[in-house]
Formats: C-alpha cells, sequence, structure tokens
C-alpha cells in the first residue's frame, strides 16, 4: 500500500498575525504543521500499521524551514519524506496544490490523505484539488479510515451531529477532519535521532498556477461595538432579531 | 478509574478451631503461613531494573511515605502503594498512577530506605512515553509547545520580552548592553507570558532597579528550563533545551544567575553541572535576602496583611532555602506572618510540580480534590488573607484554588508583588 500524506507548513494563528503590504508578514511570524495534517499524518500511520505498506509525507517548504516537520512525522512512524523547494511563503493554496499533486504523481499513491482544511485554507481546496490533479475521487471531513483490499470505509462528518459510512474504491484522496486516535507523541530523543539520519527527498516545483485571485488590501479585523444581548422568552428573543434585521435593512 | 489488576485474596479462613478451640476471627491469620506466591516480583523487577530507578526494589513496605505524600491526602497513593501494586500485578508504565506524583521529594525526607521517586518516575515516565504508551494529552501539549516554540504555554519567541514595556523601569537586554553584568536575570516562561507572571517579573524588575543591581535578561534568547519536562519524563527534550541554554548563557559574561522560579533553580543548579555548566545560580529571594539592609528603608509603605507562606517543593525540600522567603515578608512593614500546619520541611505541595502543572484535567480524574485547592483551604483556615507564594507556577494555581474552594478572600500573591507593593504604596 503506497500511502501519501499531503502537508502545508503555514503561519501560525496562536499570535496575532502581523500585515505587511497586502500579506501577511512573513518574516515575522512562526510557521507550525498545519493541525489537520497531524491528524491525517497519524491516520496514515494507522493505516499503515493495520495492513502495511510505506507512508511518504510530502509538502511545499515555503520558508525552508520544514526539515522539522517532516522529521516529526517520521519520527511518528513516516517512511519517506519529500519536500517541493517551493520557497514563497505567499504560494497559495491552488499554486501549492498543484506542485505537490506533480510531485505526489510520480508516487503512484493508492491513498493520498490531505488535512480536511487550514487556517490560510478555511475552504478545504486543498485536497479536492490535488483529487482534481491527480482524476482521484475525493472525500473530506472524514473522522476514520479503514483500508481492506482496494478499498476504504471511511466515517464522514457532517453538520448537526451526523455521520456516515462510505465505502470508497480506491485510490482516493482523503480530506482528514480527525484521525480515529489522537496523534501520538513522539519522544524528542527519538526525534533528534531521526534528524541525524533521515534523509530528505529534494523536489523542484512543477507547474505554475493562479487562483486568480490579487490582495486588495490585508487588516486585522477592526473592533467597533460590542455584542447586545437580547433577554426574554424565546418569542420575544425571535420578534426583537426579526426586528433588528428589517432596520438594518437585511430581512 | 477502578485497578486493572486484582487484590491480593484474603488468607484468614471463616472458622478455624483450634485444639477444639473456635478461634474464627481477623487474627487467626497468625495461625497459617503467609502465602507469599500470590506475590510476584517481576513488575518490581521491571521498575528497578530501569537506570535511575533502581531503588524502587528497596521498598520494605513501612508506609511513612504515605502519611506525608501529598497525593494520598487527596487520594489514594504513596510509593509504598505503588509498591504494593506493582507486587499484585501493576504495570506502572501503563497505569494512571504513574502520573500522579509531583516529585515533591517529601516521601524520600522520610524513606529509610532512600527509595527515591524523584529518580524512579523521571525513569519510569521516560520509558512509558519511549513505548508510546498511554501519555496525558494535557502533557503532551506541553512537551509539544516546549519542543515547537520554547516554553510550555506555546507562546511565541519573539513575544518572549514583550512584558518589559510595561514594567515601568528600563530592562536592558544583555546582547543588546554589550557588556559584562553582575547579574543575568532568567526570567522564566510563566513570569515572561502569564499574565499574573509578567506582575511579579515586573515587580522584581522594579525591585532590581531600585537596589541599583546591575542586572540585565536575555530576552528573546530566553526558553524554558524544561526541568518540569524532565520529571514528567521528557529526558530528550530536556537535553535539547539544556545544550540550547548553556550556550546562550556562556555567549555572555556575568557574575551570578538570578532565578524567578524554583524550577529553574533546580534545573541550573542541581543537574546542569551533569552536563558541564556549574556556575553561581540563585534564587531571588536568596538573593535579595542578600540586600535586607538596602531593601528595608525602600519599604515605605506598610501592608496590613496577614500573610502565610507557601514553601515550594522545588525552593525548600528540593534545594534547602526556608529562610530567605520568611525573612523578606518580615521586612515588610505591617505584615503579620501565620504558619500552616505543614511548613518547611513538610510543606504541602502545591501539585505543580514534576508535570503536575500540564496534568490538571488528568489528575482530577483519580483524586477528590486538586493539590492547590487543598492547599488553599489549609492557607485559609489559618486567618490569612494573603497566600504569599515564591515560584510563578503557584500564582495561577492558588488563584484557582481559592476561587474553587469559596476562599476568594485570600489574595494569592508573589513575594515580590508584596515587596513592590511595600516599596511603591499600592
Amino acid at each position: 500500500m503506497n500511502i501519501v500524506v499531503a502537508i502545508k507548513h503555514i503561519p501560525s494563528i496562536a499570535d496575532d498575525l502581523p500585515v505587511k503590504g497586502n500579506n501577511v508578514d512573513f518574516d515575522s511570524v512562526d510557521f507550525v504543521l498545519n493541525e489537520f495534517d497531524e491528524q491525517s499524518i497519524e491516520q496514515a500511520v494507522l493505516v499503515k500499521e493495520a495492513v502495511g505498506g510505506t507512508v511518504t509525507v510530502v509538502g511545499v517548504d515555503v520558508i525552508g524551514e520544514l526539515d522539522n516537520v517532516l522529521h516529526l512525522a517520521l519520527a511518528k512512524g513516516a517512511d519517506k519524506a519529500v519536500k517541493i523547494t517551493g520557497d514563497d511563503p505567499a504560494a497559495d493554496s491552488h499554486q501549492q496544490a498543484k506542485w505537490l499533486a506533480e510531485a505526489i504523481k510520480g508516487l503512484s499513491p493508492n491513498i493520498v490523505f490531505a488535512g480536511v482544511q487550514a487556517s490560510n485554507d478555511l475552504d478545504g481546496q486543498i485536497g479536492p484539488m490535488i483529487a482534481a490533479y491527480l482524476d482521484m475521487p475525493y472525500i473530506g471531513g472524514v473522522s476514520s479510515v479503514e483500508v481492506s483490499d482496494h478499498t476504504a470505509t471511511v466515517n464522514k462528518e457532517f453538520a448537526g451531529g451526523f455521520g456516515a459510512k462510505y465505502s470508497v474504491s480506491l485510490p482516493m484522496v482523503v480530506g482528514v477532519q480527525a484521525a480515529s486516535k489522537p496523534p501520538r507523541y513522539a519522544p524528542i530523543s527519538k526525534v533528534r535521532q531521526v534528524a541525524q539520519m533521515a534523509t530528505i527527498e529534494k523536489v523542484a516545483p512543477s507547474g505554475g498556477v493562479s487562483s486568480g485571485l490579487s490582495f486588495k488590501k490585508m487588516a486585522p479585523p477592526v473592533v467597533t461595538g460590542h455584542a447586545e444581548m437580547i433577554g426574554g422568552s424565546s418569542k420575544e428573543v425571535a420578534a426583537k432579531i426579526v426586528e433588528l434585521l428589517k432596520s438594518k435593512g437585511l430581512a | 478509574m477502578a485497578p486493572k489488576f486484582e487484590k491480593a485474596k484474603a488468607i484468614e479462613k471463616e472458622h478455624v478451631v483450634v485444639d477444639g478451640i473456635d478461634v474464627s476471627g481477623h487474627w487467626n491469620r497468625m495461625f497459617e503461613q503467609r502465602v507469599i506466591t500470590e506475590y510476584t516480583p517481576e513488575l518490581i523487577e521491571k521498575i528497578a531494573d530501569l537506570p535511575n530507578a533502581e531503588s524502587f526494589a528497596n521498598c520494605y513496605q513501612c508506609a511513612k511515605c504515605v502519611a506525608v505524600c501529598p497525593v494520598d491526602v487527596v487520594g489514594n497513593y504513596g510509593p509504598r502503594k505503588l509498591y504494593r501494586y506493582a507486587q499484585t500485578g501493576m504495570d506502572l508504565t501503563e497505569a494512571p498512577e504513574l502520573w500522579l506524583c509531583t516529585t515533591c521529594a517529601n516521601c524520600l525526607r522520610v524513606c529509610p530506605k532512600e527509595v527515591n521517586m524523584v529518580k524512579i518516575m523521571p525513569a519510569v515516565r521516560e520509558q512509558a512515553i519511549l513505548e508510546g504508551k498511554f501519555v496525558p494529552a494535557e502533557l503532551q501539549q506541553a512537551f509539544e509547545n516546549t519542543a515547537k516554540s520554547g516554553n510550555p504555554l506555546g507562546q511565541p519567541q519573539r513575544k518572549r520580552d514583550a512584558w518589559i514595556q510595561n514594567a515601568g523601569v528600563p530592562i536592558p537586554i544583555i546582547k543588546d548592553l554589550g557588556r559584562p553584568v553582575d547579574v543575568l536575570w532568567y526570567v522564566g516562561s510563566y513570569p515572561s507570558y502569564h499574565p499574573r507572571g509578567i506582575d511579579a517579573a515586573s515587580a522584581a524588575a522594579r525591585i532590581f532597579t531600585a537596589l541599583g543591581i546591575d542586572f540585565a535578561i536575555l530576552g528573546k534568547e530566553e526558553k524554558d528550563d524544561a526541568d518540569s519536562q524532565r520529571l514528567a519524563g521528557e529526558k530528550g527534550l530536556f537535553e535539547m533545551m539544556t545544550e540550547y541554554n548553556i550556550e546562550t548563557f556562556n555567549k555572555y559574561e556575568w557574575k551570578e544567575l538570578v532565578v524567578t522560579g524554583p524550577h529553574e533553580l533546580n534545573a541550573f543548579k542541581n543537574v546542569y553541572p551533569k552536563y558541564g555548566f556549574e556556575r553561581p545560580v540563585v534564587h531571588y529571594t536568596t538573593f535579595l535576602a542578600r540586600y535586607l539592609d538596602q531593601l528595608k528603608p525602600l519599604l515605605k509603605h506598610p501592608v496590613n496583611k496577614k500573610i502565610t507562606y507557601h514553601d515550594p517543593c522545588y525552593l525548600g525540600r528540593h534545594n534547602g532555602e526556608y529562610e530567605a522567603p520568611r525573612k523578606l515578608l518580615e521586612a515588610i512593614p505591617g505584615v503579620e506572618l501565620v504558619e500552616m500546619g505543614r511548613n518547611r520541611e513538610n510543606g504541602y505541595c502545591c501539585g505543580g510540580g514534576g508535570g503536575g502543572m500540564w496534568m490538571d484535567s488528568f489528575t482530577a480524574k483519580h483524586t477528590t480534590m486538586r493539590l492547590s485547592e487543598k492547599r488553599a483551604m489549609e492557607a485559609a483556615s489559618t486567618g490569612a488573607n494573603v497566600l504569599a507564594v515564591a515560584c510563578p507556577f503557584e500564582v495561577s494555581r492558588f488563584e484557582d484554588a481559592v476561587k474553587s474552594t469559596g476562599n476568594e478572600h485570600v489574595g494569592v500573591l508573589d513575594i515580590l508583588e508584596l515587596l513592590d507593593k511595600s516599596m511603591r504604596g499600592e
């Protein structure tokens, strides 16, 4: 089983996001592994442990610091690490999906995992776009994956607490919401050992695409007012909301 | 959680007749040999075979440790019990009991056999982590934060010295200063990032300045000491941070390293020498106590409070400093110092040591109340209206604890804050 995990190195939003010009000030922000990718690495390793195979982790090295992330993935059970030398922190989801898909193509994957979304890809485009480039089916919002032979059984989450079980034939791309188990801990001694021994394959980015969007302005949200708490019975509250919406020309 | 192992079977017989006399009763065990074959030494040996955990096998079940174990006060715990559990089938590397010890060292103080949980626990925890066994999620998060961000809170490294803007006095960064200093002040993670820690750090900066001390901080170059992460079993993480810290400390010229926290004191003074760093390190209470004569005239404003002082385990038991904090408190005009029942060598643990700082939710599932809550109640019972502390872990722990136990009337303040109040009259 050839298992591939597509990961993203993204600006950390643990802190206020600094802005420079029309984009994030990439020089003064920490980069972290997308949290959904942590889940998808775990899910990939769980599948490998269940049915055998190799896990290859692929990511775009946007700021030249992806090695740490790849070492961590290797320490958690991945077998191979590939970095695409994109070297452009402003590369958008469309561009990264293209680069990732081109790099993944040569790996002839049976199953590709990608985090369902990222804080700089809230509409979750990376997974579906990789699937489109690879001409594979995509299923997102997934919270567990079991593989047997050429079929995967996945649990997909829907809004309102609903879920559904799908049986999908491989190959396919899975957008992971959560792994079936919480991500394991990789002891630092192991990570450091891996960092000394491991080789990371470098791949040049291939294929230029654009989302067609351009930034006019980027700024932190402005705080303008406070929330108003509406009291009373549910009917009274509803009436007040309708009144408010009407008064603002929204209904 | 119910224990996964079975308790030893009772060896009493319901009815025993000896020489025609019915001697049924619990004391009839003396008429029968104790069954020792139902115990297995394997799980004890499994622990004692680990480097640094050898003393686990020394236990001869006297139970002096259980009487002083802070976790037993709010649960069912203690080194002697762990030994007994292992004897009757508990694998400590997989049991929740592995994560409850705070390495407070009160058991070691009374143990006639020198069973050293301060060494045993980190060794067994390390083994469990390396084997991929269960690690409490909150602790895992703190480990990952420390590795990624250089502090367990997960705050950005470049914001480590952001607090100095509002300290009210200039705080020199040693890199910018470009000259040797007398004192390199290691601020610590919680005083750098936690809002209440920043209050103490700012107070310290004002006190050092008022005393005319030639000091500087590392600023953005400072990273966590990771001593509690080591005690929680992440030795690799500790070593990574230690290599960085020693290199950073040695980059600059200074005479003495002053630390805000007892855990940092323990790391730099007691553990770093093994990694080649042997330089003078002192906790701020010990350091300031040297300046009492200069400090007293600065303490102009009375602080009319009844204060009880909590001995941090890593300042007191681990490093023997009991008097300096008390001298500092007594130097403040208006202060009435009262002691809690458990003080000095027998001080009760706040629950934050040995990684406990990052396992509160986990620990809560295995104890009847938090150690910090027990201690907050003890503080309130003295009639004190201020609980004074000298460890950056404690302010947030005890502030939560006084609230959750209905003792909001007890304020929680670092000694630095109390000195600063008296200095500035606020």
